[in-house]
C-alpha cells in the first residue's frame, strides 16, 4: 500500500474586517495560499470562543488559528484582546490534553495585506507539516482502520 | 459564593479509566459564576476527555449536560434517565452537587470534576478571594465587615500579631493583614474604640468544629 | 506573700521577685533541639546560667518541631536555672493549654510566655492542621483566671491546686499599624500580663518612642517592660535582617560597622573575619544594652543569641551587668 504524504487540515478563523478582506485582498493580487487552510469567516474574532477551537481540533483539525485586526482596530472595539486571551488558554487545555498548544496561533493582519495573510497561512502549514497529523486525528484514523 | 476550580485533567482521566461511558454533568450557579464548572466549562472537559481518550484508543462516549444546579432534587430528579444510561458521571458541580448527585444515584459512580476551595467572590474579574468560613456566629458587626475568622491567618479575635508588617500579613506578602484592614475600617467609621475592647475567645462549637452543622425550619416543611 | 522590697508577691518566682525588688532583670533564650537528646540542654544552660536570671524556652519556634518548652523547663529547673516556659496558640487549643499549664505548675514552672505563635507555613510541617483556638490575649486572660479565679477557661472551678504562673507575653514595637502597638500592649494588660519582653532591637530612638507612647497610656507602672536585643553574627546576618526578616528594623549605621569590621583583614582569613565580626556584633548588642537602659520603663533585657548562647556571658559582662543579683531563698 503507497503511503499518501501528509497533508495538513487546518482551519483559520478569520474576521470579516481585517482578516476576511485580507483573504480577499491575497485573491485580487493573485497570491496563492496553500489549499490546506480552510476559512470559517466570523462577525469578529471576539466571537471564537474555546470550544470552538477545541471542537476543530476533535474533529480532526491538524492546526488551528486565528486572523483578527490589529489591537486597537479592532471593529469591535476589543474583540480581538478576547480572542487573544481565548486562545492561551486554549493552548494550555491543547498542552493539557497531550494535542500541543503549538498547532494554534494567533495572528494580526490590516485589511490591506493580503501578502501576510498568504505568508501566515504557509507558514501554520509548514509548522503543522513538520509536527505531523494531529495526535487525535493520527488516533481516529487507526480505530476507523 | 463558592468557588471551586477544575482539577488537573490526569486526575478526571484516572478516575473515569476504566468507564466506558461518561457523563460530563455541569451546574449553572455558582461554578458557574466562576466559571469552574457551569455550561461552558462542562463542555470544554467534555471535549478534552474525547479528544484525550480517542489519543488512548478508549471510548470516547463522553456526553455532557448541564442542570441549574446540583444541590437540590428537583433539577437532579428530571435527569434520572440520563444518569441511568451512562456508567459513571463526572460532577463538575461544588462537593455538595457530587454529594447530592451521589445519594440521588446511589448505584452509580459520581467524581468530582473540580476542587471545591472557598466561599468568596471575584473582587475583580478573574481575582478570587476567600471572605467567609461559614463559622456559624457572624461577628462582622463588631469588625467593621471584615472577617478575621476567614482573613486572618491565625483567626485572631484580638490582633493584629507582630508580624503584620505594612499590612501585609506575615504568611504572604501579598496578602493584606485582616486586622489592619479592622483597623482602618473602624478608624473610617468612627468606632476605633472598639478595637481596645477585648473579644472573648471564640465558640468554636457552631463551627464544623463542632460537628455536621443542621437547620431545622419547621415553617418550610411541606 | 511580699516580696524584697515591700511588693506584693503573686507567684514567688525568682524573675517575679527580682523585677519587684528593682532589678534591672536580663533573660536569656534557649532553642530546644529538634531530636530527642538532653545533652545539648546541658550545654547551652551552661553558658546561661550565670549571666542571666531566668531562661525562655522556646515553644516549636517558627513551627518547627523541637523538644516541647515544658520538658526543657523541667530539666532547667533541676539544673537550677529558672525557666520561663512558652507557650503558644498555634498547636494546642484550650484542653491541651490548660492541660498542660497543670502539669507544668506541678513540675515546678512558674514563669509563662503567652504568644500566638509563627504561622505554621514559616515551619517544617506546613501540611498541619492550623489550631489557633485562642489567640495570645485569650491566652492570658484563661492563664490568669485560672490563677486568680481558679476557674477554668469554661467557668468550672479547679479544686484543689490551682497553677499559678507569673504571666508574660511578648511584643512588637515595629509591627504595623506603629499607632495602635502601645493600645495593643495596654490589651494585654487589661487580659492581665505582668511582664513583656518585646522583638529584637536595633532602631532605639523608635522603641524610646514606642516607650514614651506606652508612658503616656499609664502602662508602665503596669507591667515589666523587657526591652529585646541580640547580637549580630556577620555583615550576611546583619543585610538580612535588614531585608528579610518581617518586623525587623536594623538602621543603616550598625550595618555599615559590621562592614567596617573586617577592614584590613584579609578575605581569606575566613577565621579572623568572623571573629572580627562577632566582637563587633557583641559590642554594638552590648551598646544597645546600655541604651535602652536609660529609657524610663524599661525593666531589663532580654537577649536572644540564636545558636550562639555562649555569646551571652559576654554580652552581659561588656553591658556591664555582672554578677546578677542573687536571691536569698
Amino acid at each position: 500500500m503507497s503511503e499518501t504524504p501528509f497533508e495538513p487540515e487546518i482551519t483559520a478563523f478569520v474576521c470579516q474586517y481585517c482578516g476576511d478582506m485580507a483573504a480577499d485582498s491575497a485573491g485580487w493580487n493573485r497570491i496563492s495560499y496553500p489549499a490546506n487552510v480552510k476559512i470559517v469567516r466570523l462577525p469578529c474574532t471576539g466571537k471564537v470562543d474555546v470550544h470552538h477551537i477545541l471542537n476543530a481540533f476533535e474533529h480532526g483539525a491538524d492546526g488551528v488559528y486565528v486572523v483578527a485586526c490589529p489591537e486597537g482596530n479592532c471593529h469591535h472595539i476589543n474583540g480581538n484582546l478576547s480572542a487573544k486571551r481565548r486562545v492561551t488558554y486554549a493552548k494550555s487545555l491543547l498542552d493539557e490534553v497531550g494535542v500541543g498548544g503549538n498547532r494554534l496561533e494567533m495572528f494580526h493582519v490590516t485589511a490591506a495585506q493580503g501578502d501576510e495573510f498568504a505568508r501566515i497561512a504557509a507558514e501554520m502549514t509548514e509548522r503543522i507539516r513538520a509536527l505531523g497529523p494531529s495526535p487525535v486525528r493520527r488516533a481516529m484514523g487507526k480505530s476507523s482502520g | 459564593m463558592i468557588i471551586a476550580q477544575r482539577k488537573p485533567l490526569e486526575e478526571i482521566k484516572e478516575m473515569v479509566a476504566s468507564y466506558e461511558k461518561v457523563l460530563v454533568l455541569g451546574c449553572g450557579t455558582c461554578v458557574a459564576v466562576c466559571f469552574a464548572g457551569g455550561e461552558k466549562e462542562a463542555k470544554l472537559l467534555a471535549s478534552e476527555l474525547r479528544m484525550a481518550r480517542q489519543m488512548e484508543g478508549k471510548s470516547t462516549q463522553i456526553i455532557d449536560h448541564t442542570i441549574q444546579r446540583q444541590c437540590e432534587w428537583e433539577f437532579i430528579d428530571p435527569i434520572k434517565e440520563l444518569v441511568a444510561s451512562v456508567d459513571a458521571v463526572v460532577s463538575t458541580a461544588c462537593g455538595i452537587g457530587v454529594q447530592g448527585m451521589a445519594e440521588r444515584f446511589e448505584d452509580k459512580p459520581i467524581f468530582p470534576g473540580v476542587n471545591t476551595t472557598f466561599l468568596g467572590m471575584p473582587v475583580q474579574p478573574g481575582e478570587f478571594v476567600e471572605r467567609c468560613q461559614a463559622c456559624g456566629d457572624c461577628i462582622l458587626d463588631l469588625t467593621g465587615g471584615v472577617c478575621p475568622v476567614a482573613r486572618c491567618a491565625k483567626s485572631l479575635m484580638n490582633g493584629p500579631c507582630g508580624g503584620s508588617q505594612n499590612g501585609k500579613c506575615e504568611v504572604n506578602p501579598e496578602t493584606p493583614c485582616a486586622w489592619q484592614l479592622i483597623y482602618d475600617r473602624l478608624a473610617k467609621l468612627g468606632q476605633l474604640e472598639r478595637m481596645m475592647e477585648i473579644m472573648p475567645a471564640k465558640d468554636w462549637s457552631t463551627s464544623r468544629d463542632g460537628g455536621l452543622r443542621k437547620i431545622i425550619r419547621e415553617d418550610l416543611k411541606l | 506573700m511580699s516580696g524584697d522590697n515591700g511588693k506584693e508577691l503573686v507567684v514567688g518566682s525568682k524573675l517575679e521577685r527580682l523585677l519587684k525588688a528593682g532589678h534591672f532583670v536580663v533573660t536569656g533564650e534557649l532553642g530546644p533541639p529538634q531530636n530527642a537528646d538532653r545533652s545539648v540542654i546541658e550545654k547551652k544552660a551552661g553558658y546561661l546560667r550565670d549571666a542571666v536570671d531566668a531562661v525562655n524556652i522556646t515553644d516549636n519556634q517558627t513551627a518547627v518541631v523541637r523538644m516541647c518548652s515544658m520538658a526543657v523547663a523541667k530539666m532547667l529547673i533541676d539544673l537550677g536555672i529558672e525557666p520561663i516556659m512558652q507557650m503558644t496558640c498555634r498547636d494546642r487549643n484550650r484542653i491541651a493549654i490548660q492541660s498542660d499549664l497543670l502539669g507544668a505548675y506541678a513540675l515546678g514552672v512558674r514563669n509563662l510566655l503567652c504568644l500566638t505563635g509563627d504561622h505554621q507555613s514559616f515551619g517544617n510541617h506546613p501540611q498541619a492542621k492550623n489550631v489557633h483556638d485562642l489567640d495570645s490575649i485569650t491566652l492570658i486572660q484563661m492563664v490568669r483566671q485560672m490563677r486568680d479565679a481558679k476557674k477554668f477557661q469554661c467557668g468550672e472551678e479547679i479544686k484543689g491546686q490551682e497553677p499559678r504562673f507569673f504571666i508574660g507575653g511578648a511584643i512588637n514595637p515595629f509591627a504595623d499599624p506603629f499607632d495602635f502597638r502601645p493600645f495593643r500592649l495596654a490589651k494585654k494588660v487589661k487580659a492581665g500580663v505582668e511582664f513583656v519582653q518585646s522583638q529584637l532591637i536595633f532602631n532605639v530612638p523608635k522603641f524610646r518612642e514606642y516607650m514614651k507612647r506606652c508612658g503616656d497610656l499609664g502602662l508602665l507602672d503596669k507591667v515589666y517592660i523587657l526591652a529585646g536585643v541580640g547580637p549580630i553574627k556577620s555583615l550576611a546576618a546583619a543585610r538580612y535582617m535588614a531585608t528579610s526578616v518581617p518586623g525587623m528594623d536594623v538602621p543603616q549605621e550598625y550595618i555599615d560597622r559590621m562592614a567596617n569590621a573586617v577592614k584590613g583583614i584579609p578575605q581569606e582569613d575566613k577565621k579572623a573575619r568572623r571573629e572580627a565580626w562577632e566582637r563587633e556584633g557583641i559590642k554594638i548588642c552590648a551598646e544597645i544594652i546600655q541604651q535602652v537602659k536609660e529609657i524610663p520603663g524599661v525593666a531589663g533585657v532580654h537577649i536572644m543569641a540564636i545558636e550562639w548562647e555562649s555569646a551571652v556571658p559576654e554580652i552581659v559582662k561588656e553591658a556591664g551587668l555582672l554578677p546578677r543579683p542573687k536571691l536569698e531563698a
